[in-house]
């Protein structure tokens, strides 16, 4: 008797963390009606956004992610697998564990601390080595020119990039670890050097399981808020130049947000919160499917 | 022995991991194109042994070696011998079949000579063609090239780990108790592929089933605890052993 | 040699040793392995350099103790938004830590339904969330029916950041004990929840309070889910229904703003908060090891 009371009391627990998940989705979509009625499709493909002239586009917000998301991937990637590679493969074995932990420790820092960091160490930096030597040397493509102040796209995807190294490493590394050593071992017996070993029995065959880690790693990136919203300028602008200032999804949000009256600007910005969202859900479930599928490829190998 | 006929002659050597000695001062002489098969009981050490001749051994952390092992007159554990040359001379067939996940059989029977960066297409063709012959494998998969490597079953696939070991024609192939993981139907079209293949390739197999080695091999050589006990004609060593330890364990009074 | 065609090319190619392009080839990339992973932690040590080295000189006693002052003024604190943070990570943490523990219990014990099969799913993408979308629901359903920013909003917002974590640790803690512990214990006559709650979850109590603790870290330093739930305040926080500061977001609106004397508050604030999150982390680590040092006993 007592049994079936614990039961379904943990059940309704249960159906509560469904409920709550769903009224999230619901009160999104409910509170961004104002602002999709008004503007229709049109409000993801309008770059302007202007308070005063109640005229909202989520456009510029939308290129500001993806722009800062693909530049941290750029970044992020070949680090955390370099990484990954190192902790499971060729680093000495005493340095392998205090490493990982060290990275994982690179989780822990608060985003408003990489915020802060960012705009008084960072940004500076950006300004002075990376942006003047750039700009000159590639001057005939627009990518690299922009005002000198080390705030922008760029910065902010360098941010991210730092942000999202431990996540994408850790998940390399268990998928790296549960590749069976044996292949490791042919490979060396067909006279394969190390590097050859390596990326034959350990990188190819985790192929989809790194892509699963890289897209995760974007999932992450589209979310973080702070550290992005503290270097990345607030202007609601699309610009080639990666070292222009530009905002993205929740960085517009996380300014305009407390003083916005209601009304269209709200209910705009919560449109854009529930595409953050969504776009959010969709990146963690493909994550998540190819993840699924890379392992029942792994169950087929390790007959 | 004719001198001439040795393909690998191993002088007092031991091996081991840290303070451990698990091989102990071994001389021993491999003929070419016979098969030398080494038994003895669980943890004797002859996968160790195995493991030092293409020196797989010294990739685990606090291995260690001393003593010679020459391959065709020349010296393994040389001053600047390079391992990665060493292993491009020798094969190795793994006792759990291991063909590389996320490529095909093709790619698996080629990967040695890719490595090397022999790309010549037809070539490579012509070479996986003629391993895969060898290794009794070819007419199952001659239409089914491109499928994984890990689409066969587990006999065609230690069958294919041959192939691909063959396919770099290294004098001397080792295998790690290669029939161990397989079924008795899979285990005796081995067997049957090994009796042609020593003929052309000199194979030193460890198996830990004694009518196997007495099945298949040329000669015969018995580990217990890291010493060579006995080395001698595969005939000659189960019918007549000269030493009572060997007698002892082919009889079975001990494990 | 066993070739008939083409015996000389392979002998030849056999006795060239190596190609020296695979060996430097191998130098290369085994050198960029290792220059990943230093590049990884170099800004590492460079954030926890500039934050020990600006704010370590800030963080005095006053620091601790006294609220902010006006622009201009020297000297001046964090202490409303200290205890702030401790109501607001207290809320969320007494919110959070049973709905996740229980949460996991049931994914643990439970598993194999529907239900559960939906919640596992929900769960998941409810720690991929966004902490801001957080923030914004919270908006919705609290702040914008109270009228006002209140503890109990960012209490709410950061229960919801925590629970999918700590039911996801917790869930794969239980898992890993064995069945036949619950089936001793059913065998001797005690019902399922007290077999579940008195042996299964007390001999987990270390590897949960690990899941909790690190949850806990988490929101300590969470700092957008609060930016317009909880809002912040320049005094002490003087009921749970209004504007609660927090050193997260205290330390947000020091840093964008344009005075130097903020700024440093701003790094003070930020060398605590580290601090604090990593005592946390360590904590949690060390739990890990003992746990680990019991069962190689």
């Amino acid at each position: 008797m007592s049994d079936l009371l614990f039961f379904n009391g943990l059940r309704t627990l249960a159906l509560l963390q469904i409920f709550v998940f769903l009224t999230i989705l619901i009160f999104l979509f409910y509170f961004s009606r104002q602002a999709l009625a008004e503007f229709g499709w049109g409000f993801f493909f309008n770059s302007k956004w202007s308070p005063n002239q109640q005229q909202f586009g989520a456009l510029a917000f939308v290129y500001g992610t993806l722009v800062t998301s693909a530049i941290a991937l750029l970044i992020s990637v070949p680090i955390s697998i370099g990484s990954a590679l190192f902790l499971t493969e060729i680093g000495p074995a005493w340095l392998r564990k205090p490493v990982q932990i060290l990275i994982e420790l690179l989780a822990a820092i608060p985003s408003v601390v990489y915020g802060l960091w960012a705009i008084f160490e960072l940004a500076p930096f950006v300004r002075s080595s990376i942006q003047g030597p750039l700009a000159a040397a590639t001057s005939f493509v627009p990518f690299f020119q922009g005002p000198p102040s080390g705030i922008g796209l760029f910065t902010a995807g360098l941010v991210l990039a730092i942000m999202i190294t431990p996540t994408i490493t850790s998940l390399t590394v268990e998928i790296f670890k549960s590749v069976p050593r044996l292949f490791h071992e042919g490979a060396l017996a067909l006279g394969a050097t190390t590097w050859e070993a390596i990326r034959i029995a350990v990188v190819s065959p985790s192929a989809s399981g790194i892509l699963s880690a890289v897209v995760l790693g974007l999932g992450r990136a589209m979310g973080e808020t702070m550290a992005v919203t503290m270097i990345i300028g607030n202007r609601a602008d699309i610009s080639a130049h990666l070292f222009s200032p530009a905002a993205t999804m929740s960085s517009v949000i996380a300014n305009e947000y407390a003083e916005a009256d209601a009304g269209l600007h709200l209910s705009s910005l919560t449109a854009v919160g529930l595409t953050l969202l969504l776009v959010s859900l969709v990146v963690n479930s493909i994550s998540r499917l190819i993840v699924w599928r890379y392992r029942s490829f792994l169950k087929g190998v390790t007959k | 022995m004719n001198m001439a006929d040795v393909v690998l002659e191993i002088t007092q050597f031991s091996a081991g991991f840290g303070k451990a000695e698990i091989v102990k001062k071994i001389d021993l002489q491999v003929a070419k194109n016979q098969m030398l098969a080494l038994i003895g009981p669980s943890g004797c050490g002859k996968s160790t042994f195995l493991r030092c001749l293409n020196r797989l051994h010294e990739e685990t952390e606090e291995a260690w070696v001393r003593g010679q092992v020459k391959l065709l007159g020349r010296d393994i554990y040389g001053e600047h011998t390079d391992p990665v040359e060493v292993r491009s001379h020798i094969g190795m067939v793994f006792q759990k079949p291991n063909p590389f996940p996320a490529m095909s059989i093709f790619d698996n029977v080629a990967a040695g000579l890719v490595i090397r960066g022999i790309k010549k297409r037809s070539y490579v063709a012509d070479v996986v063609e003629y391993s895969l012959k060898q290794a009794a494998l070819w007419e199952e998969v001659k239409d089914k090239l491109k499928s994984p490597g890990t689409s066969l079953s587990g006999g065609q696939q230690q069958r294919l780990c041959i192939a691909r070991a063959l396919a770099i024609s290294p004098p001397v192939i080792l295998m790690d108790e290669p029939t161990s993981a397989l079924d008795p139907i899979s285990t005796s079209k081995v067997e049957e592929l090994l009796m042609q293949l020593k003929k052309q390739v000199t194979i030193v197999i460890v198996t830990h089933n004694m009518q196997q080695a007495a099945r298949i091999s040329d000669r015969t050589a018995f580990l217990l605890l890291g010493d060579l006990i006995e080395e001698g004609p595969t005939a000659e060593f189960f019918t007549r052993p000269k030493e009572k330890r060997t007698e002892n364990y082919i009889t079975g009074r001990f494990g | 040699m066993i070739f008939g065609r083409g015996e000389r090319t392979q002998r030849s190619i056999l006795q060239l040793g190596i190609r020296p392009d695979r060996r430097w080839k191998n130098i290369l990339m085994l050198g960029l392995i290792h220059l990943a992973a230093a590049v990884a932690l170099v800004p590492l040590f460079l954030v926890f350099y500039h934050v020990i080295k600006m704010g370590a000189p800030a963080l005095n006693w006053s620091f601790f103790t006294s609220l902010p002052t006006p622009v201009g003024e020297k000297g001046g604190g964090m202490a409303n938004a200290l205890l702030g943070s401790l109501i607001l990570v207290g809320l969320g943490a007494l919110l959070g830590v049973p709905f996740g523990v229980l949460g996991g219990v049931f994914l643990a014990e439970y598993g194999r339904g529907k239900v559960a099969a939906t919640m596992r799913f929900c769960v998941d993408l409810l720690s991929s969330l966004p902490s801001i979308i957080v923030g914004l629901y919270v908006y919705t359903i609290l702040v914008v029916p109270m009228k006002s920013f209140s503890a109990y909003a960012g209490g709410l917002a950061l229960a919801i950041l925590m629970f999918p974590f700590v039911t996801k640790t917790t869930e794969e803690v239980l898992r890993l004990i064995p069945n036949h512990i619950r089936e001793a214990g059913l065998a001797l006559g005690i019902p399922r929840w007290r077999v579940v709650l008195s042996i299964v979850l007390k001999g987990a109590i270390p590897s949960v309070s690990t899941g909790v603790i690190l949850g806990v870290a988490r929101i300590a330093g969470e700092t957008a889910p609060l930016l317009f739930t909880a809002f912040g305040n320049r005094n002490w926080p003087t009921q749970l229904g209004g504007a609660t500061p927090s050193l997260p977001v205290q330390i947000y609106s020091y840093a964008i703003s344009p005075f130097e004397e903020w700024h440093q508050q701003a790094w003070a604030g930020a060398f605590l908060l580290l601090l604090i999150v990593l005592l946390f982390n360590m904590v949690a680590r060390y739990l890990v090891f003992r746990t680990q040092m019991g069962k190689a006993r």
